[in-house]
């Protein structure tokens, strides 16, 4: 190489190359923010607008009344109620058997412990969706189609937080446990007062990707319930399609009610989420 | 109950060392602690996967009553003769060979450019993540708009490089095309961000040596980052095998109506994921569903097994 006459070239390849970058990834960008902003936009639109051609992309004058006719055509508030509760009662169910799991492979030995631990690593192996078919039936038989139990449920026997979990808490150091012991704590004090205080972290996040998995689920809803009482914004969102025919503009502004509270739960809790996503790392 | 002689006359022991310094508890109470969820799994993961098995094999099935009678291969022979079911399985693998080997490649390269810049590092890689967090059935609404004939923009990007409008939701060469395109912006932010990590977590020392011998940036990227990063990779790859495996959530949202029916018209956009969605819910042949579910199943656990082999065998651990 010649070093000394390439010196400058470098530089200035180095300034082009870093420039490069930066033109790769903002088009990367626009694409991947490309169909958020149509929408966006459309929602706004009126009906001439938003499937004219060629396409307009800005409206000329914003048509907030889209979202009223939107949130009125269908039950969108219900709509919104019933996904928060489940979100929630998915988040309180997982986090207490995966807990609870997760403590007892932690820090029990027992019996068949490896026979269930066997049996859990099963439920990550076996894609959710073939059960559908006996679990729709099960669900009847129970009970329990058409009600939130029945979309929480079977859902939430999911071995993965369980390992994820068990292995932080195998972090505990053993002395600890031990001097825990010789002070007579029991075994669920020192899971509540030291265990899920130490482990806040990873808890706080399982229970964030639980809620992500339960805002945006939508095949076993859609199998299991038939309310409006008890339907999900994902699976309105289609009811409301139904309803409207093709009316471009309105379908957006319903998209864009459905999208618009997780893209602001995303900005604010995004650092967590990533995070949280990249070490459990096995939930496509 | 047999007990060592030194422990005789004590009680028992109720801490254990276990061989890696952590202690265990012996005690009944784990049963309580285990039960809830043993519950749940028992009754929504073993008992329907049994179930599924039995209903796979049932010779004739009755849809009213549940029940069926027999014991053969007759639903697994149908299936094999159906061509929906071919149709399915050929769209699952283009997703497989064709879309996600697209998805990983970029995915790979914006996290190198992701990585390497200094600035705004945090920007993009929030925006590239955000169709991880936002609905797949409400993006796909916009998709489906998105590639309409008349008013659709990628139309209109085609028309301005004098590319003829396509009928993308209609052609059914075309509607698999438009799937997997779906499905490799939809799929990115995932494989993205866990290349991120996975670059992070490479010693920045190795670079620094790298440099200091005057390595080129292209021999480092060969010799140095994409070895250290293949454990990552083989992650990553492995995890999307299995989920763009299970593809629907995109067909349903693009090609199907509220109220069920085929994949786009002539089942063209269907996989095997809304094959078997729609042999049960749709046609209520659920003893097919069944046989198509347990085919899809083998297929999975001999794509894991292949896998871990092969991960032993190739991937570079540091």
């Amino acid at each position: 190489m010649k070093q000394d006459k390439s010196h400058q070239i470098q530089d200035r390849r180095s300034v082009f190359l870093t420039a490069l970058k930066y033109v790769l990834l903002t088009i990367g960008a626009v694409v991947m923010l490309f169909p958020f902003l149509w929408m966006l936009l459309t929602s706004l639109k009126t009906l001439p607008e938003a499937i004219s051609i060629p396409p307009k992309w800005m409206p000329s004058d914003p048509q907030w009344k889209n979202y009223d006719y939107a949130w009125n055509l269908v039950p969108f508030g219900m709509y919104f109620r019933n996904t928060i509760w489940v979100g929630i009662l998915s988040v309180v169910v997982t986090l207490v058997f995966s807990i609870l799991g997760a403590y007892a492979f932690s820090i029990f030995s027992f019996p068949g412990r490896n026979v269930c631990f066997y049996l859990f690593m099963l439920t990550m192996m076996v894609p959710s969706e073939i059960l559908i078919i006996q679990n729709y039936v099960t669900c009847s038989k129970l009970g329990l189609l058409d009600t939130f139990s029945g979309i929480v449920l079977p859902t939430v026997a999911n071995g993965f937080y369980i390992f994820m979990l068990q292995e932080y808490f195998m972090q505990t150091p053993p002395s600890l446990f031990k001097a825990a012991k010789v002070d007579g704590c029991s075994n669920l004090k020192f899971l509540i007062k030291v265990v899920i205080p130490m482990n806040i972290n990873a808890i706080v996040t399982v229970a964030i990707l639980t809620f992500i998995t339960a805002w945006n689920s939508f095949m076993w809803p859609l199998i299991v319930t038939m309310s409006d009482e008890h339907t999900l914004l994902s699976v309105g969102l289609l009811r409301f399609r139904q309803a409207s025919s093709s009316n471009l503009h309105n379908q957006m502004a319903a998209a864009c009610i459905v999208l618009l509270p997780m893209v602001l739960f995303y900005i604010i809790f995004r650092k967590k989420i990533m995070e949280g996503v990249a070490s459990g790392g096995t939930k496509g | 109950m047999k007990t060592a002689p030194k422990t005789a006359r004590k009680p028992k022991p109720r801490l254990i060392e276990m061989s890696d310094g952590t202690l265990r508890v012996r005690s009944g109470w784990a049963y309580a602690y285990i039960l809830p969820g043993m519950l749940l799994l028992l009754l929504f993961t073993i008992y329907p996967l049994v179930m599924v098995l039995r209903t796979a094999f049932y010779q004739r099935y009755v849809y009213i009553t549940n029940t069926g009678t027999g014991f053969g291969l007759s639903s697994f022979t149908w299936v094999l003769k159906d061509p929906t079911f071919w149709m399915a399985c050929k769209n699952t693998l283009i997703l497989l060979l064709i879309a996600l080997p697209i998805t990983l490649i970029l995915a790979l390269g914006f996290a190198l450019l992701i990585n390497s810049i200094k600035k705004l590092q945090g920007f993009f890689q929030t925006v590239y993540f955000l169709p991880y967090v936002t609905s797949t059935i409400a993006v796909g609404m916009a998709f489906l708009w998105l590639f309409h004939t008349d008013y659709g923009y990628i139309n209109f990007f085609l028309e301005l490089f004098g590319i003829p409008a396509q009928k993308w939701l209609t052609d059914p060469k075309l509607m698999i095309v438009a799937l997997s395109i779906f499905s490799v912006w939809n799929g990115l932010a995932f494989k993205i961000l866990l290349f991120l990590a996975g670059l992070q977590k490479i010693n920045k020392q190795v670079y620094q040596a790298a440099r200091i011998d005057g390595a080129s940036p292209a021999k480092t990227l060969f010799r140095i980052t994409l070895p250290l990063l293949s454990p990552t990779t083989w992650m990553v790859t492995l995890v999307s095998i299995i989920y763009v495996a299970r593809t629907f959530n995109e067909v349903y949202s693009m090609f199907v109506s509220f109220a069920g029916g085929t994949a786009g018209s002539g089942n063209a956009a269907i996989t095997v994921m809304y094959y078997i969605y729609w042999m049960f819910y749709d046609q209520g042949k659920v003893n097919y569903a069944a046989a198509a579910a347990i085919l899809f199943l083998i297929v999975i656990l001999l794509i894991t097994v292949v896998q871990r082999a092969v991960s032993k065998k190739f991937v570079h651990y540091v």
